[in-house]
């Protein structure tokens, strides 16, 4: 997805920079940028600094930086396709369980033309219509509470102690930034996958994905981009 | 920022977070907020942190403290529209630069494995 664009775009003067939010380090994300055969930089955030740094709180996400260092779109949902495909009607012999998770992905909605806006970035520039000046850029950043500062705290205690091996006395501070910070994903996916095979993230965190996005509705779990339709 | 004692040295803190310790407080360029230091040769957290905005968390058990970002009550995540003197590594553990790519545009993209 992001290659091609890349392919395309990148002779008109765009790189495009991926950075992966794994705790897990290069050996959880190399086998992904080996398969999409990325050609551009590809970084690891294994702190989910981007989300500390800039508000990010979902993937994916993009940031459009200008030639000279700007900021022209802040952290927004970004899916470089067509859109996100959802998944047709359940087959009639699904399980419940199945066809529950259908319904909550037919139910996501994703920004439409994110690879076009970037077209059209590369090809007018500052006066492209998806441009932000620097004010909007920043009024349109998340909130950074109190309350979100100290989330990021105890996620790098969290990140800090399941790296250096303590896996069990790192779950307390990641269910910390949970409460804290209740709609950052990044944070609690990160500490979900991080289970062993024998943990549940609803016993160990009180939640999972697909109960999560039950409770704020499918229909919210990506932002909109108020210049594309969702 | 994970820090193994709650005290720091005044270079260190300047170094880290861009406050330095003078006779009128704790400050950063034409801005000082009033603390006084119990001790010339570091800077009790603890107590300077919650001046500064500061979270400051503390794990008893592996004796670590956690400082966070500053934040101010009606305060965005960004404070400037000009991108963060960012270094990341890539794959292999060399650090990435994004000012290395000054003069070009730029799509910054956060996925995940998970």
């Amino acid at each position: 997805m992001w290659q091609a664009l890349r392919s395309e775009l990148h002779a008109k003067g765009l790189e495009i920079v991926t950075v992966a939010l794994d705790t897990g380090g290069p050996d959880t994300v190399r086998p992904h940028v080996e398969q999409a055969g990325a050609e551009h930089p590809s970084l690891i955030d294994s702190g989910h600094k981007l989300d500390e740094l800039l508000g990010v709180v979902n993937v994916p996400s993009a940031v459009w930086i200008d030639e000279s260092g700007m900021i022209v779109r802040g952290p927004e949902t970004a899916y470089p396709g067509g859109g996100y495909e959802s998944p047709k009607e359940a087959p009639p012999d699904a399980s419940p369980r199945m066809r529950e998770a259908i319904d909550v992905l037919s139910r996501l909605r994703v920004p439409k033309g994110y690879a076009d806006a970037i077209r059209d970035w590369v090809d007018n520039s500052a006066d492209s219509r998806f441009v932000l000046p620097p004010e909007e850029v920043i009024s349109r950043s998340r909130p950074r509470t109190r309350e979100v500062a100290e989330a990021a705290a105890a996620f790098e205690l969290g990140q800090h102690l399941h790296i250096a091996g303590h896996a069990a006395d790192a779950v307390k501070w990641f269910r910390r930034a949970h409460e804290l910070q209740p709609d950052n994903w990044t944070y609690k996916r990160q500490a979900w996958n991080l289970l062993g095979p024998d943990q549940k993230s609803l016993d160990v965190y009180g939640g999972d994905w697909m109960t999560d996005v039950k409770k704020i509705g499918p229909e919210n779990y990506y932002d909109p981009v108020p210049e594309l339709e969702g | 920022m994970i820090l193994s004692s709650s005290r720091l040295a005044p270079e260190e803190l300047r170094r880290r977070t861009g406050w330095e310790l003078k006779p009128e407080g704790l400050c950063r360029g034409d801005l000082c907020v009033p603390f006084r230091a119990d001790d010339s040769d570091s800077v009790d957290l603890t107590k300077a942190a919650p001046r500064l905005g500061m979270p400051i968390l503390h794990d008893e058990m592996h004796h670590l403290w956690a400082l966070g970002p500053e934040s101010e009550p009606g305060g965005r995540f960004l404070r400037s529209a000009r991108f963060p003197d960012l270094v990341l590594p890539d794959l292999d553990g060399q650090p990435f630069s994004f000012s290395s790519l000054s003069g070009r545009k730029v799509v910054m993209v956060a996925w995940a494995s998970w």
